[in-house]
């Protein structure tokens, strides 16, 4: 009882109020938006899967019971429970849970370099739209109109069949048709920002246009992007499997979900599994994304305070 | 000397038949050191002179003079290290999500400082925050602390002039009477000049040597802090507007 | 003098990260036909006691009192709908801001009729001649051309006029005002003052103010409650506010600046914990 130094426990430190240094108060502000966003249990379900589907795709050669790609005409179409194929085979005799398994990376590394491309250059327009002003801005946001005037799937087959079919360029494509919402949110957020006092004080130090778009504006419109990102992942994973649908994605034999889709239809009424399996397995990831994007929201825009 | 002198100071809005005249026909006269109050209601002007000294606003025209600055359309680097302004409203002054650190040494580096640290603290001193205060967010502070911070930023590169537009305002009067205090030592102690926008009587008489009474965009009377005390007013306005400053008064009310 | 409104023992409670959070602890008011202030700075509870009364605290906070009785009904035991009855036409309630208690796509003449139907059930015609009776009392000129603007229109000092017409057209028997006139310039204040002053005295109604501006109650009201950390921790006779007793009461006005007394520095208010703990004080007569 004679120790008066009180050594503060972890959750102590990052709860404090008063941080002692900038990597305190950074760990402090992430442990609370952690907090908020534990306290959701659908978005923590939907966290769960993704870290799931990264442990996965990223230990896939263990896990996966068979080799995706070697065929077995003797062994084909067997429907799941078959001894060694839980989830059955294909028309190639191949496991269709060793390739959902490897197929996994292929989602990631899709929705990866698409979260990377898209919202990125519709910060960059959005944002050098909306502080501009005047005619850069309307140049820059009339071209993204141009964008958002085709259906995003029709304008991606557009890119493709020019660029050429493969995983490379159905990713480039995708990324293509679906920057232009990231603008339009970008710019609407800079719209209230730049009017506000904060960015007026900074003005006021000298501050320059370009300091002022990196350093104040896309901290503040980044969260929100993250949030559409996010809730949009779903729409990306099913337009990269439709693609691959249309043979114009993912070419066989690689495992892609879509692909898998599109090869099993054939037989969809004599041997439903071979379609549906990967199917269920884009629904799942779809959904946990959503999941996720919707406790995002919560925590990260700055408009609900998710801080309070 | 004077610090800021403004003459035939006009600022407009909109072009045109959407032009409205924020501001017309200002002239004032600031000597070095003093404290300039600005009064009137919303909508008189007020704010808006101090925004067109800053280069806020737009469109203006006539002769504005701070210090050794001409002012015309651009405002140069050093202008900011000699002005300086803090906004109304704390809550939408500080960056969200730039903690207090962040916020100074932003600053200091932008005025080419190079002991940052040790300014920082110093600064956070000055206004009369521990080093406690460093590395908060705006969010984990109250309203009275988040605006010494915009104080801590407005003095940071050094200003002989800081504009105040209605500092204490959005504050309690516990609170006001705190930042009021602090503002009138600093001043003191670093020997600036203030120019203080307020629609309180109360607050500008204890703050300001001299004020300007707004009504509609026009300076309407310019009194001393001795004449507003004893109540030796000319424009009828100034009287409606010192009267209705001591809380209700049931014939007052048939004015106006 | 009869009892209006009778409340013992009040809490409002928040439950946070942190904990229980008691925005109001232990308030206990009673109000007759006269005007009471209530005052306090921001996060006193004086505006979370003025929604406690009308039920507006939303789950999950959490409303409890020994006693809460409107004329001798319990307030706490109606039903929502019950509270609807009672909410607009027994007590109603002016904001700070009339810009977002009025609705902007409505005409004002409409908005006004329309409380008063759905409160009486009057006929349209009957509802009419009513509003434009109240935008009279409010001293509005041109009450016909009024009735058929929308609120952007307005100045704020009409707003908050128009504001006050539509919460006395059902001739309640009391009005909370939550900082009615904060949002206005000076020169209005004291109009709408002045209005809200005649309408209560004429009515016999019971008035509750809550303000931040102690001038203000000090010169309106009958009677002031003062309230620290969801305590009432003094009560006094208005025109006797000046010689209030309690630290924080005296700290409050020490630190007001004054035009006809300058002081070289102003007061600053030294908070006490013990304040925070100590006994609520009763504003029951």
């Amino acid at each position: 009882m004679t120790d008066m130094t009180h050594k503060p426990t972890l959750r102590e430190w990052l709860m404090t109020d008063t941080p002692t240094s900038r990597r305190h108060a950074k760990f402090a502000a992430m442990y609370t938006g952690w907090l908020t966003l534990k306290s959701n249990s659908m978005a923590m379900i939907g966290l769960g899967i993704l870290v799931l589907l990264v442990l996965i795709a990223a230990f896939a050669p263990l896990l996966a019971p068979h080799d995706p790609f070697v065929q077995n005409l003797a062994n084909r179409l067997q429907p799941p429970g078959t001894d060694g194929h839980i989830l059955g085979t294909d028309s190639l005799g191949r496991d269709i849970l060793s390739r959902m398994i490897y197929g996994s990376r292929i989602t990631l590394y899709i929705v990866t370099l698409v979260a990377l491309i898209a919202p990125i250059v519709g910060l960059l327009v959005g944002t050098v739209a909306g502080y501009a002003g005047g005619w850069a801005d309307t140049i820059l946001m009339r071209i993204t109109d141009i964008f958002l005037a085709f259906p995003r799937l029709v304008l991606a087959l557009a890119f493709v069949a020019a660029l050429g079919a493969g995983i490379e360029n159905a990713v480039l494509a995708i990324s293509l048709t679906a920057w232009p919402p990231y603008a339009r949110i970008a710019r609407a957020e800079t719209l209230t920002i730049r009017n506000s006092d904060f960015i007026a004080a900074i003005k006021l130090q000298g501050a320059k246009p370009l300091r002022i778009i990196t350093r104040h504006i896309w901290p503040l419109c980044i969260s929100s992007l993250i949030v559409r990102v996010t809730l949009d992942m779903a729409g990306v994973i099913l337009a990269a499997a439709g693609l691959g649908f249309l043979g114009l994605g993912a070419q066989p034999p690689s495992p892609e979900w879509g692909a898998m889709i599109s090869e099993g239809r054939r037989f969809i009424l004599d041997h439903w599994w071979v379609a549906t399996m990967p199917g269920l397995a884009i629904f799942t990831v779809s959904l946990a994304f959503n999941l996720l994007g919707d406790g995002l929201r919560d925590v990260l825009d700055p408009k609900d305070g998710g801080h309070g | 000397m004077s610090q800021i002198n403004i003459k035939n100071l006009n600022v407009w809005f909109g072009e045109g038949e959407d032009r409205v005249d924020a501001v017309k026909n200002a002239s004032f006269d600031v000597p070095s050191g003093a404290s300039f109050g600005l009064v009137g209601e919303s909508g008189s002007g007020k704010s808006t002179i101090l925004r067109a000294i800053m280069g806020l606003a737009p469109t203006w025209n006539g002769a504005v003079q701070v210090g050794d600055f001409k002012l015309g359309r651009k405002r140069p680097k050093e202008f900011f290290k000699e002005v300086q302004m803090v906004f109304q409203d704390p809550y939408a002054s500080l960056h969200p999500r730039h903690s207090v650190d962040q916020v100074l040494g932003e600053t200091l580096s932008l005025h080419g400082f190079k002991d940052i640290d040790k300014r920082i603290m110093k600064l956070l001193d000055d206004v009369g925050l521990g080093p406690s205060f460093r590395f908060r967010y705006p969010h984990q502070l109250s309203g009275g602390q988040r605006q010494r911070v915009a104080i801590a930023r407005a003095l940071a590169p050094d200003p002989k002039v800081i504009l105040l537009d209605e500092p204490t305002s959005a504050l309690d009067v516990s609170v006001q009477a705190e930042v009021l205090n602090l503002l009138a030592d600093l001043r003191e102690e670093h020997k600036l000049t203030y120019l203080m926008v307020s629609h309180n009587l109360a607050v500008v008489s204890h703050m300001c040597d001299a004020t300007a009474v707004m009504q509609h965009g026009e300076i309407v009377e310019i009194l001393s802090v001795e004449d507003m005390r004893a109540m030796k007013t000319q424009h009828p306005y100034t009287k409606h507007l010192l009267d209705s400053s001591f809380g209700y008064n049931p014939s007052a009310a048939q004015m106006g | 003098m009869t009892k209006l409104l009778d409340v013992e023992n009040l809490t409002v409670t928040f439950p946070t990260r942190q904990g229980e959070f008691h925005a109001v602890r232990g308030l206990s008011l009673s109000l007759g036909q006269e005007r009471l202030g209530i005052v306090g700075e921001s996060g006193s509870g004086k505006s979370m006691t003025g929604r406690a009364i009308l039920r507006l605290i939303r789950k999950p906070g959490l409303v409890t009192a020994d006693r809460m009785e409107l004329n001798g009904r319990d307030l706490l035991a109606m039903s929502e709908k019950e509270m609807q009855g009672v909410r607009g036409q027994e007590i109603s309630m002016v904001m700070q801001d009339p810009k977002f208690s009025l609705n902007p796509v409505m005409t004002v003449g409409d908005q006004i009729m329309e409380i008063y139907r759905f409160h009486t059930g009057a006929s349209k015609k009957a509802a009419y001649a009513k509003a434009i009776e109240m935008l009279n009392a409010v001293s509005i000129r041109g009450p016909e051309r009024v009735m058929k603007s929308y609120p952007h229109e307005m100045s704020g000092g009409m707003g908050q006029r128009i504001m006050i017409a539509m919460m006395l057209v059902t001739e309640p028997k009391i009005l909370i005002a939550d900082e009615p006139t904060s949002a206005l310039d000076v020169s209005v204040q004291t109009q709408v003052l002045a209005i809200i002053d005649k309408l209560v005295r004429e009515r016999g109604m019971g008035l509750i103010l809550i303000s931040h501006d102690l001038n203000l109650v000090a010169s309106f009201c009958d009677r002031v409650l003062i309230m620290y950390a969801g305590r009432v921790v003094e009560v006094c006779e208005a025109g006797k506010l000046h010689e209030a007793k309690h630290p924080y009461t005296r700290g409050l006005l020490g630190s007001l600046p004054r035009i006809d007394a300058p002081v070289k520095r102003l007061e600053v208010l030294q908070r006490d914990e013990t304040w925070r703990d100590a006994e609520s004080v009763s504003g029951r007569v």
